[in-house]
């Protein structure tokens, strides 16, 4: 069911951690996480607030800095640190639960910011790789609107499109539709469905339990900074090994959320 | 009264624009209910009685100061040295052609002290130990421009500076003014521009790097643009505390509105020529200071309005 099995050539991970401690003061947010992703597929990290999911990401993309073990992107050690974290957070994308705009450029700078000044493309290209995106996104009038001027499913929306507009490796998704009003989920998780079609590799931290069912390849529940279940989504949800998975998937069962 | 003439048009008005996003004025149908228009009628008739209230208390302190300056023992003397016509006369031309001076100070200076800042505030943001001695000496200059008083600053440097009679380091007390002035607005304005980088929320930086932005490009592009545009009303504020500053370096011996205006006061031993350099550098500030409250003003609706910005 997952593209990475009918196309063996490319299966190396996309992305890999082992081992990885992240500690903040004096609390362990992450303790001894393996994690495999690979290509086109989807990793879904549920789990509780708090959990390590958000931590998690943040370690992928080397804006937080691990205590312990590695994590590798296209087989190269990104935690050495060597490494020019710039040329790897390059190759990432990242889509935050606030969106985190930039309130002082319209949708279309916003998007062509990083094509023109880290990629080196011309304004030309990069505007009409934006416009093409935002196009097939449903924002095609609103290249030249400032952010506040847009609902927040618009802006998460045009936040994926500037993660996508760099042409990223692997997305992480943070959340993206934790802030946003019930009515307008739906419209940004139509765009990672469609993002999962055309082959993305991406992880992403939901509360979604439903959409994180439907779409994702793998499910990993986290708890207290541990990886405690792991398995495909009808493993995780259908029949659940650990008796706290159980315990939180029913306590998201009885707050209608599954 | 007119007043009331004037609000009730207002309201007239208002009441169209409501109606054009509905079915249009005829299609709609409505009228004001009885509720509606008890309503408006209480409010016009508290809104003429606040006004009646300011205009009496307005007359009556007005009236209060007057009847006490006049009435002061020393005031006939006092009307003849610091109110005299004929030295108003006098001093005006003088002063408002020491006065270019000042101008031209103050857009110097003021340029000046707007890159200086913008270095030191930036210098003082950097991270990494290779810019260790460059924050710890952006630091202790604020520290210390920011403590010491302008007029010693300028004493020591309008003063001191030709005292020691270098070669080639000029003595011309506007230049050396201007230098004074530049050291101390800088300090400020670098506190000012600091204040405005940090107002800038972390995740605005986050987004920046996780698109693959370096430090630099996250600040020039993302993070500056932000704060400069937050911070421009303390900065006008600054600047027109530059500007009647620009008076200071009279002391010096250059010749600005207040050199024009001492010159004339030693001669007379009248101190009109004061006043009206005084009054002439406040109307000189009046229009930066209605600008500087009407881009806060600006400020404060867009982010009333915008929420993120």
């Amino acid at each position: 069911m997952s593209r990475s099995e009918s196309t063996p050539v490319s299966d190396a991970p996309v992305l890999r951690m082992e081992s990885v401690r992240k500690t903040f003061g004096g609390s362990v947010v992450l303790r001894d996480v393996d994690l495999e992703v690979a290509p086109h597929t989807v990793t879904a990290l549920i789990g509780a607030s708090g959990s390590g999911k958000s931590t998690l990401l943040r370690c992928a993309n080397l804006l937080e800095e691990i205590d312990d073990g590695a994590i590798w992107l296209d087989g190269e050690e990104i935690t050495d640190p060597r490494v020019d974290q710039d040329a790897v957070r390059r190759r990432i994308g990242v889509v935050f639960q606030a969106y985190n705009l930039f309130p002082h450029m319209t949708v279309l700078d916003n998007i062509t910011l990083a094509p023109r000044r880290v990629h080196g493309v011309s304004r030309a290209e990069a505007e009409e790789r934006a416009r093409e995106l935002l196009e097939r996104l449903g924002l095609g009038g609103k290249a030249d609107a400032y952010p506040d001027r847009l609902s927040g499913g618009q802006q998460q929306r045009v936040a994926i499109v500037r993660a996508l507009a760099v042409r990223p490796r692997l997305l992480l998704l943070d959340e993206i539709t934790a802030a946003l009003d019930p009515e307008l989920v739906g419209e940004v998780l139509e765009v990672v469905r469609g993002l999962k079609d055309e082959g993305m590799t991406m992880v992403l931290a939901t509360h979604e339990m439903g959409f994180a069912r439907d779409v994702a390849d793998q499910v990993c529940f986290l708890d207290g900074g541990v990886v405690l279940e792991r398995g495909t989504a009808e493993q995780v949800f259908g029949d659940p090994r650990q008796e706290r998975t159980r315990r939180f998937l029913r306590r998201i069962v009885e707050a209608g959320r599954l | 009264m007119t007043v009331t003439k004037g609000e009730s048009a207002r309201e007239g008005a208002d009441d169209k624009g409501d109606m054009t996003g509905g079915a249009g004025v005829s299609g709609d149908g409505y009228t004001p209910s009885e509720r509606r228009l008890a309503r408006e009628r209480y409010t016009r008739t508290r809104a003429r009685r606040a006004t009646a209230v300011a205009a009496l208390s307005t007359l009556v302190t007005a009236a209060v100061l007057y009847l006490v300056v006049v009435n002061a023992p020393g005031w006939p003397r006092t009307k003849e040295t610091f109110f005299s016509a004929h030295y108003a006369r006098e001093a005006l031309p003088k002063v408002l052609e020491g006065l270019w001076l000042n101008v031209r100070l103050l857009l110097v200076c003021g340029a000046a002290v707007l890159v200086l800042g913008m270095l030191i505030a930036v210098a003082r943001t950097l991270r990494g130990p290779v810019f260790f001695p460059l924050r710890v000496l952006a630091a202790a200059y604020t520290d210390f421009f920011r403590g010491l008083p302008l007029i010693i600053n300028l004493m020591i440097v309008v003063l001191g500076v030709p005292a020691l009679r270098l070669q080639g380091v000029t003595v011309d007390p506007v230049l050396l003014g201007g230098t004074a002035l530049t050291l101390t607005y800088s300090a400020y304005v670098a506190e000012v521009f600091r204040a405005g980088i940090e107002s800038v929320h972390p995740s605005q930086r986050a987004a920046a790097r996780s698109l693959g932005l370096t430090n630099r490009q996250a600040l020039r592009y993302v993070v500056l643009p932000q704060a400069v545009r937050r911070q421009v009303p303390p900065l006008l504020n600054d600047l027109v505390s530059l500007q009647k500053d620009t008076g200071l370096v009279s002391i010096g011996g250059a010749v600005d509105a207040v050199r024009a205006a001492d010159i004339i006061v030693g001669r007379s031993l009248n101190y009109t020529p004061y006043i009206v350099a005084g009054l002439v550098f406040v109307a000189l500030t009046i229009p930066m200071t209605r600008f500087t409250d009407w881009v806060t003003a600006r400020t404060d609706r867009r982010r009333a309005q915008g929420g993120t910005l």
